[in-house]
């Protein structure tokens, strides 16, 4: 028996890499399909970029579910409410917006976000004491009360700010892009990898090297277990659902200032987007919902290009091939 | 006999029932005028599509986003049939023939996949495959229209010129869209009669015992797959034939009439109001709601246009009669929080008391 | 000597089912309590019912004098309650570093304690920086029971340790209780193997349809192979 004295090393612990390598697999596969080197770039940047801004928007909805097994169907209203906060400060300061100087655009940038962060994590405070809590542990009445929410919410932000499209301008700076021989790179696509990268290794870093983290890895993982470590649950997670909601806000200004325009049902179109990232990356999976994130944004814009009939379906397709091949998602974590 | 023995259980409620339908029956008597014969139909089509999805909240316990697809499918297989081969009975004929088994495989497809993956997937992978359909439905354009959706003409015998009984003998003309109403009125009351009959025989309890305890239902001996997939099937067919009996009154076809997102929340708010798993929760919840929407914008926009003028802020936007959703979202959430049961649960326990 | 740890007439439902039917007993400070009785018997529901994971309907659960059945699971545990769950429960995808930094919850880990664990589980510093999802069965337990014992706790409630573990492991394990008791823990031991039970228990209590049928001195239940057969006849032969 070598449990006790252990002189034998322990098995390799098998790591999952597959999944990891699927979203450079579908790269290379496409290049010699599109054919032309540049476009492939392009499209790949593309992709990159729209699939961390996805990323950002969907690592909140991913690791509450994982961790209190809630389902937020409400979770778009985050990102429109992001958005529309994210207005009240750009268009005012149009000017600044408009100078050409990067440190001014930033300037107006960065209280921006924070106050479409600050606004929708307090919303999600409201949302997670008002309409999650009473219905805890109830999956029927949580899709109910949380698709009332989202309802209430968009009808809401016609109220405030009317049903019209609010059109916002990027700043001049992040305008046009960089060539490089025949390749051109949008500045707002490499900021917008830019800053999902960083917050992905954010989100790594603190459920790797923080307690909190362990914390939230563990109680995904299971959450009995950790109340009976003495930890009280219930308040890691009102926390994990606001930084949740603040990223979703944030990932709204900045798919607003991608698409250069605000309206009140972009929260609930990128519901759908951003519950297929969840989906393929298995519930409360960080890692998968990343990888998710890139596999949508990849099918979307590979192929639009390449057959852009098949890019309506093109997500559903995706989901259905992953969940046939892996029932519970790329990286199933949770036991439910 | 006709109730399958699940008899409405609340003198208020039998009473609100039978008014509701005796008044339907009459409509063309009572308030013969376009609008409340349109909202008479509404109410009929969606009293049987609100309880074809009863049958999936309230008798199963799965929320099903997919709803309007299959509402969406009866409603168009009949707009192109008809459009394509002309107005006559082959091509109703033909849509019912194309559209009924479309949705039903569809669902079929849906809920086989959905098995084979997590429960919990079951709600997202509705939602996402309904707005693809949505999406391919408006893409599509030269089968189905695209957004203008698909208008087209009606049998001779259901147009509103065919004058079948003259006013002399019924106080009323007895027209083609007289019988187009019946026809609606008739369908959807056999639809929810038959709802009936599913939800209270040997197979409708199996579903309850899934509900309660999927696992213990599965240790019973019950082939849980099957009854899952066979509620899905049944409701897809009812909701299809809904929307094909819809797309005759409007003789239309369209994104916004059949497949939009705003009415598969219509959906869930008739049947949580109305009540999940009483089926008689549909034909209230339909009522009221479909009343309220017609007639409640009404007043909003007088009391919007008051506020206005009052000078308040803010009052005037959220009181809008475009905003109607805003207050309907709050009283769903009021009313999963407060009134889980519905009106209809709610007069069945005031009856016990 | 006093009782650490009271349960009177307490009970406990789990859905419409009806577990526990007014459980009483008393848990002496600084010994080694054996909870017996064959499966389903609500050993494994008393042990949750007192950490407040399944709570109990009526009745009262009093530590040190402190009543705790209306308490939530990590109000309980903050008492200064360690539990061993019959699962094991460790976080499969954190490291055996990880699961302990994360049971010291007042600080950082103790270098001593931390030795002394060692001592009798030196698997875990061999695999201090493996993920727990790797380790074997016996490993899992060991890092379990290290889990609740990372810090000093009171009272500690271990579910079935031996379950299912082989011999030599099981020897260690019965080392490690009497280490612990040693440093002044008191601890409530779930057991179906009764060999190991005699070996390691001071008091003894037999549960049976949930109900406590017998309590007494562990010593006494040995010497009286009648009583076992009576008691305990079910699970005696099916570990024999």
């Amino acid at each position: 028996m070598t449990d006790l004295a252990a002189t034998d090393p322990l098995p390799k612990p098998k790591r999952d890499f597959l999944p990891a390598l699927l979203p450079i697999i579908l790269a290379l596969a496409v290049l010699p399909l599109i054919g032309s080197g540049s476009s492939w770039v392009t499209l790949t940047v593309a992709s990159l970029a729209m699939g961390m801004m996805i990323f950002i928007m969907a690592s909140g909805l991913t690791l509450v579910f994982g961790l209190m097994d809630v389902l937020n169907f409400g979770h778009g209203a985050f990102i429109a409410v992001g958005a529309y906060v994210a207005t009240l400060v750009l268009l005012p300061l149009a000017g600044w917006v408009q100078a050409d100087s990067l440190l001014v655009n930033l300037a107006v940038l960065a209280p921006a976000a924070l106050l479409a962060m600050a606004v929708s994590g307090a919303l999600g405070l409201v949302v997670e004491r008002v309409l999650i809590l009473p219905v805890y542990g109830q999956h029927l009445k949580q899709i109910l009360m949380t698709t009332g929410g989202l309802i209430v919410a968009e009808q809401a932000l016609y109220a405030l700010w009317g049903p019209q499209i609010i059109p916002l301008p990027l700043p001049t700076s992040l305008r046009g892009s960089f060539i490089i021989g025949d390749v051109a790179i949008a500045k707002y696509r490499l900021l917008a990898m830019l800053v999902g990268l960083v917050v992905f290794l954010a989100v790594q870093l603190v459920l790797n090297r923080t307690k909190i983290g362990l914390l939230i890895r563990a109680g995904v993982e299971n959450r009995e277990m950790v109340e009976a470590l003495g930890y009280r649950i219930r308040q890691l997670f009102l926390g994990v659902f606001m930084v949740g909601s603040a990223l979703a806000g944030f990932g709204g200004i900045m798919w607003a200032l991608y698409r250069e325009q605000v309206h009140a049902s972009m929260g609930n179109d990128l519901t759908v987007l951003i519950f297929i990232v969840v989906i393929i990356g298995g519930l409360g999976s960080i890692g998968g919902c990343f990888i998710g994130a890139l596999l949508v944004a990849m099918v979307a814009n590979y192929g639009g290009f390449l057959v852009p009939k098949l890019a309506l379906v093109s997500n559903i397709l995706l989901m259905v091939a992953v969940l046939m091949w892996r029932p519970r998602g790329l990286y199933a974590v949770t036991s439910r | 006999m006709i109730l399958s023995g699940d008899p409405p259980r609340s003198r208020v409620l039998a009473v609100l029932l039978v008014v509701i339908v005796a008044t339907l029956a009459l409509v063309p008597l009572l308030f013969p005028g376009a609008k409340a014969m349109n909202v008479a139909t509404k109410i009929c089509i969606f009293a049987a599509l609100v309880a074809s999805y009863d049958l999936l909240l309230g008798y199963t316990g799965s929320v099903s986003f997919a709803h309007t697809m299959f509402y969406g499918i009866g409603s168009y297989s009949i707009a192109i049939a008809l459009y394509s081969m002309g107005p006559n009975w082959a091509a109703v004929a033909t849509g019912v023939a194309a559209g009924l088994p479309l949705a039903m495989l569809l669902a079929l497809a849906i809920g086989l996949f959905s098995l084979r993956v997590a429960a919990i997937f079951f709600a997202m992978i509705t939602l996402a495959v309904a707005s693809a359909f949505q999406v391919l439905a408006s893409q599509l354009s030269w089968l189905t229209g695209g957004e203008d959706g698909r208008s087209f003409q009606l049998p001779e015998l259901l147009r509103p010129g065919t004058v079948l009984i003259p006013k002399s003998v019924l106080g009323f003309d007895f027209n083609g869209r007289t019988l187009t109403y019946y026809l609606v009125f008739a369908g959807c009351v056999a639809m929810i009669l038959a709802l009936l009959r599913v939800v209270n025989s040997p197979f409708g309890r199996v579903l309850q015992a899934i509900r309660e305890n999927r696992f213990r239902a599965e240790a019973l001996g019950f082939r849980t797959v099957f009854h899952l997939t066979y509620a899905n099937c049944l409701a897809a067919v009812v909701a299809a034939s809904a929307g094909m009996l819809n797309a005759l009154w409007l003789r239309y076809a369209g994104p916004d009439t059949s497949l939009s997102f705003s009415i598969m929340l219509d959906i869930l708010l008739m049947v949580v109001i109305g009540g999940m798993g009483t089926m008689y929760g549909a034909i209230v919840g339909a009522a009221i709601f479909i009343l309220a929407q017609n007639y409640l914008q009404a007043l909003m926009n007088v009391a919007s246009e008051a506020a206005a003028s009052a000078g308040l802020p803010l009052l005037p936007g959220l009181l809008h009669p475009d905003r109607w959703l805003l207050w309907l979202g709050l009283l769903f959430i009021a009313s999963v929080y407060f009134f889980p049961t519905g009106i209809v649960g709610r007069l069945r326990a005031g009856a016990l008391k | 000597m006093t009782d650490l740890l009271t349960l009177a007439g307490v009970n406990t439902h789990i859905g419409r089912y009806h577990i526990l039917h007014g459980v009483d007993f008393g848990v002496p400070e600084g010994q080694t309590t054996m909870l017996l009785g064959r499966n389903g018997a609500g050993k494994t529901t008393t042990l949750r019912t007192i950490m407040g994971l399944w709570p109990a309907s009526s009745g009262q659960i009093a530590l040190a004098g402190q009543r705790i059945e209306a308490n939530a699971t990590p109000d309980i545990a903050r008492l200064g309650i360690g539990y061993v769950p019959e699962s094991m429960a460790v976080f499969s995808d954190l490291t055996v570093k990880e699961n302990l930094v994360l049971a010291a919850r007042d600080g950082p880990l103790d270098d001593s304690r931390l030795e002394w664990i060692f001592g009798f589980f030196p698997a875990l510093r061999r695999f201090w920086l493996s993920r727990a999802g790797s380790l074997s069965g016996g490993q899992k337990q060991m890092l379990s029971i290290a889990r609740a014992i990372v810090e000093p706790r009171k009272l500690l409630l271990i579910d079935e340790p031996t379950k299912g573990l082989a011999p030599a492991i099981v020897v260690a394990l019965i080392e490690c209780f009497a280490e612990i008791k040693r440093r002044g823990a008191t601890i409530l031991l779930v057991e179906q193997n009764f060999r190991v039970a005699q070996e390691i228990g001071d008091a003894v209590l037999v549960m049976d349809n949930g109900k406590i049928v017998h309590r007494g001195d562990m010593a006494e239940l040995a010497n009286d192979s009648a009583a076992q057969e009576r008691l305990l006849g079910l699970s005696l032969e099916a570990h024999q």
